[in-house]
C-alpha cells in the first residue's frame, strides 16, 4: 500500500492534494446547520449528472418524440421513472440547497472580504445553474415547457433594434420548435453541466486559499498555535466528513420522501400542464415558470412597459440578478456575522427575505390589480436593501465580536 | 435568536403560499380513490374497456402491463380488455378513424393517458358524475364541471338500475384506473418507498452515531495534527 502510494506520488500529487485539501485542510470548529448545504450542493450536482446520463440514454431530443419519450421512460424503461424523478426532484432540491446556501452567505457575511471571489464564481453558478434548470425544464416538451420557453425567449426580442434578429439567432427558427429544442438538449447536456462543473473546481479553489467562514464571521487563521495551526481550526477529514455524511443521509430522507410520495408536489415540481403535449395552437390558462425563478418573473411583471417595450422589465428583472455580485462592495459593515450586526441590519434582512419569498409567490399567481401592486412594493423593497445597504450598514451599533469562536 | 425567527417567518410564509395555487373556479368532490384496491383496479378497467376506450385512447399504456399490475393472465385480459383483437403487448389505441370523430364530436376525443395528471383525479371523478339534460346541445346533455364539453353522458346506462351510491362507487373506479394509466409506478413508489425511507432512517442512526464518537476529540479538544 505505502509503495503503491509513493510510486503514485512521484507521479501524481495525491497525497499532498488529500492532506491540502482535507486532511490537513483546517476548518472553524463551529459550523452549524447552514454549513451543510454547500456539500449538499456539491451532492445535487453528482446526482444530476449521473442521473441526467441515463435519462439521455432514452430521451428524444425531437419535438415529435420529445413527449413520449419521457413516457417511455416513466413506464417502459427499468427504473426509469425513479431515474426521471431523482432528476426532477433534484433539479428543485438544488434549488433548495443553493438557496439556503446564499442565504447562509447572507447571514454570517461570508461574501466579504477576503472572500469576494468565492461570492462572484457562487454567482456565476447560480446564473448558469438557472439556465440550466430552464433549458432542463423544455425538454419534456409538454404545454409548461413550450409556453415557458416561449416567454423567456421573447424577453430577447425586447432588446431595442437587435431583438427580433436575436430572437431567430437564438431559435434557429422563427418561433420555438423543433430547432431550439434540439440546441436547448445540447445546452442542457454539455455546455452548461461542463461551465457548472469547471466553476465549482474553482469556487472551491478559492474557498481553500482563504479558509471557510464560520457563524462568528472572525478569521480562525489568525489565531494560529506554535505548529501554526488555527487553534479554533478541526481538520476538515475527518470531521466534517463524517459530519456530512450525516448531513447526506438526513437530505437524502427528505429527498426520497418527496421522490417516493410526492413526486410532483402538487404541480409545485411537475407542473399539471406539463402533463399534456407541446401545443402552439392552444395557449395555457396562465403560465408560470418553475417556482424557483418565479421571483425575478416577479419583478419582470411588475414593470409597466414603456414606450410599447416591455425592454425595461426585462432590464429590471436582470438587474435584480446582477446587483447580487456587487454585495461585497455594497455591504460596508465592520463585522460579518448576524450575530454580531445592528438591528437595522437584522431588520433590512428580515425585510428582503420577505420580499424574495413574496415576489417567488406572486410569480405563480395570476396578475390583479392587487398583485401588480404587491409585486412594485415588494420590488422596490428588494432593491432597496441593495442600493440603501452602503448606508445602513455603515450606521447602528454592531456588536462586539469576540478573539475565537463561540459554540 | 434573531436569526431563528427571521428563518421561521420565512418558513411559514411557504407553507401558506402552498395553499393557494388551486385555481379552479368549480367545486369539485374528493375522488377518495386507493390505488392499492385491485379490485376498485380491475373494476375501473373493465368499465373504462367497456365505455370509454371506444373513443378514447390511453396509448401510452399496454395491455399486458396492465394484467401484470392488476394480477390479471394474459388470457383474462384478451378476453375481457382487449376488443379489437391486438395483441397483449401493444398499446391502447382507439379505433375511431379521425374524420369520423371529426365529423361526430368536432375533433378526436383527447388520449387519456395522462388525464389524472394533468387534471386530477378530483376533476375526473365530478366531471363524470355532473351531467344534466340540456336540450340546446346536440347529445342533448351539458356538464356543469366543463362547460359545453362536446362528451355524451355514456355512463348514462351504467347509471339506470343503479342506487347512487353504486354508481358513485364504479366512477371511482374508473377514476382509480385513469389515477393507474397517469403513472403506473405509482403503485410500486408507494410500496417502496416506506422501506427506503427505513434504510434511510437506520443509516442516519449509524451516521449519527459515527459523527459523535469522532466528535468527541473536537469537544474534549484532544485532537492532534497528524504526527
Amino acid at each position: 500500500m505505502k509503495n503503491k502510494q509513493s510510486w503514485i506520488d512521484q507521479r501524481f500529487p495525491l497525497t499532498k492534494v488529500f492532506n491540502e485539501h482535507l486532511a490537513e485542510y483546517y476548518t472553524p470548529r463551529n459550523f452549524n446547520l447552514w454549513y451543510f448545504f454547500g456539500g449538499l450542493a456539491m451532492l445535487m450536482l453528482g446526482m444530476q449528472l449521473v442521473t441526467g446520463i441515463f435519462l439521455t440514454m432514452h430521451y428524444k431530443p425531437d419535438s415529435a418524440y420529445a413527449f413520449a419519450s419521457v413516457e417511455y421512460i416513466m413506464r417502459d424503461v427499468e427504473w426509469g421513472w425513479l431515474i426521471r424523478y431523482l432528476h426532477s426532484v433534484g433539479a428543485s432540491a438544488f434549488f433548495v440547497v443553493i438557496y439556503l446556501h446564499m442565504y447562509r452567505a447572507l447571514l454570517y457575511g461570508s461574501y466579504k472580504g477576503p472572500r469576494e471571489l468565492i461570492w462572484i464564481l457562487g454567482m456565476l453558478l447560480y446564473v448558469a445553474l438557472m439556465a440550466e434548470a430552464f433549458f432542463g425544464y423544455v425538454l419534456p416538451w409538454g404545454q409548461m415547457s413550450f409556453w415557458g420557453a416561449q416567454v423567456i425567449i421573447s424577453l430577447f426580442g425586447s432588446v431595442p433594434v437587435i431583438g427580433p434578429d436575436l430572437l431567430v439567432w437564438l431559435l434557429g427558427d422563427y418561433a420555438v420548435g423543433d430547432a431550439a429544442l434540439n440546441r436547448f438538449f445540447s445546452l442542457h447536456v454539455i455546455a452548461l453541466p461542463l461551465i457548472l462543473v469547471v466553476l465549482v473546481f474553482l469556487h472551491i479553489v478559492a474557498l481553500h486559499t482563504v479558509g471557510s467562514n464560520n457563524p462568528d464571521g472572525i478569521e480562525i487563521k489568525k489565531n494560529k498555535d506554535k505548529d501554526g495551526i488555527p487553534k479554533d481550526g478541526i481538520p476538515f477529514h475527518p470531521y466534517y466528513t463524517v459530519k456530512d455524511i450525516m448531513g447526506v443521509v438526513a437530505f437524502l430522507w427528505l429527498l426520497c420522501a418527496v421522490v417516493f410520495y410526492a413526486p410532483a408536489l402538487n404541480g409545485y415540481f411537475l407542473e399539471h400542464a406539463n402533463f399534456i403535449e407541446a401545443n402552439p395552437l392552444k395557449t395555457p390558462e396562465h403560465i408560470v415558470p418553475a417556482w424557483y425563478l418565479t421571483p425575478f418573473y416577479s419583478v419582470l411583471r411588475a414593470i409597466p412597459p414603456m414606450f410599447g417595450s416591455q425592454f425595461p422589465g426585462v432590464l429590471a428583472m436582470g438587474a435584480a440578478i446582477v446587483i447580487l455580485f456587487a454585495l461585497p462592495w455594497l455591504d460596508r459593515s465592520p463585522v460579518k456575522s448576524i450575530r454580531y450586526r445592528s438591528p437595522i441590519y437584522k431588520w433590512a434582512l428580515g425585510v428582503f427575505v420577505i420580499s424574495f419569498i413574496m415576489l417567488g409567490w406572486l410569480g405563480v399567481q395570476p396578475v390583479t390589480p392587487l398583485n401588480v401592486l404587491l409585486a412594485r412594493v415588494f420590488t422596490a423593497l428588494y432593491f432597496a436593501f441593495f442600493i440603501l445597504m452602503p448606508w445602513y450598514t455603515s450606521i447602528g451599533k454592531t456588536k462586539e465580536v469576540p478573539e475565537r469562536v463561540t459554540g | 435568536m434573531k436569526t431563528s425567527t427571521i428563518l421561521n417567518l420565512a418558513l411559514s410564509l411557504i407553507v401558506i403560499s402552498f395553499n393557494v395555487h388551486a385555481s379552479s373556479k368549480v367545486h369539485l368532490d374528493h375522488a377518495n380513490t386507493d390505488i392499492s384496491n385491485t379490485a376498485s383496479l380491475q373494476n375501473g378497467a373493465k368499465l373504462f374497456m367497456n365505455y370509454c376506450s371506444g373513443c378514447h385512447a390511453i396509448s401510452f399504456m399496454r395491455y399486458n402491463r396492465i394484467g401484470e399490475d392488476l394480477g390479471l393472465s394474459d388470457e383474462l385480459v384478451a378476453e375481457n380488455l382487449m376488443f379489437a383483437g391486438n395483441k397483449p403487448g401493444e398499446t391502447i389505441t382507439t379505433a375511431m378513424p379521425e374524420d369520423a370523430a371529426a365529423k361526430w364530436f368536432g375533433g378526436t376525443p383527447p388520449d387519456l393517458s395522462l388525464v389524472a395528471r394533468s387534471k386530477g383525479t378530483d376533476w375526473i371523478y365530478t366531471y363524470l358524475r355532473s351531467f344534466y339534460e340540456d336540450e340546446s346541445r346536440i347529445f342533448g346533455v351539458n356538464n356543469s364541471v366543463l362547460v359545453n364539453a362536446s362528451m355524451p353522458d355514456v355512463l348514462w346506462s351504467l347509471k339506470q338500475g343503479q342506487t347512487e351510491a353504486d354508481f358513485d362507487q364504479n366512477v371511482r373506479d374508473i377514476t382509480n384506473f385513469l389515477d393507474y394509466v397517469g403513472e403506473p409506478a405509482k403503485l410500486i413508489r408507494l410500496k417502496l418507498g416506506k422501506w427506503v425511507l427505513l434504510f434511510l432512517g437506520i443509516l442516519f442512526i449509524l451516521a449519527y452515531l459515527l459523527k459523535k464518537e469522532y466528535w468527541k476529540d473536537v469537544k474534549y479538544g484532544i485532537w492532534r495534527p497528524r504526527d
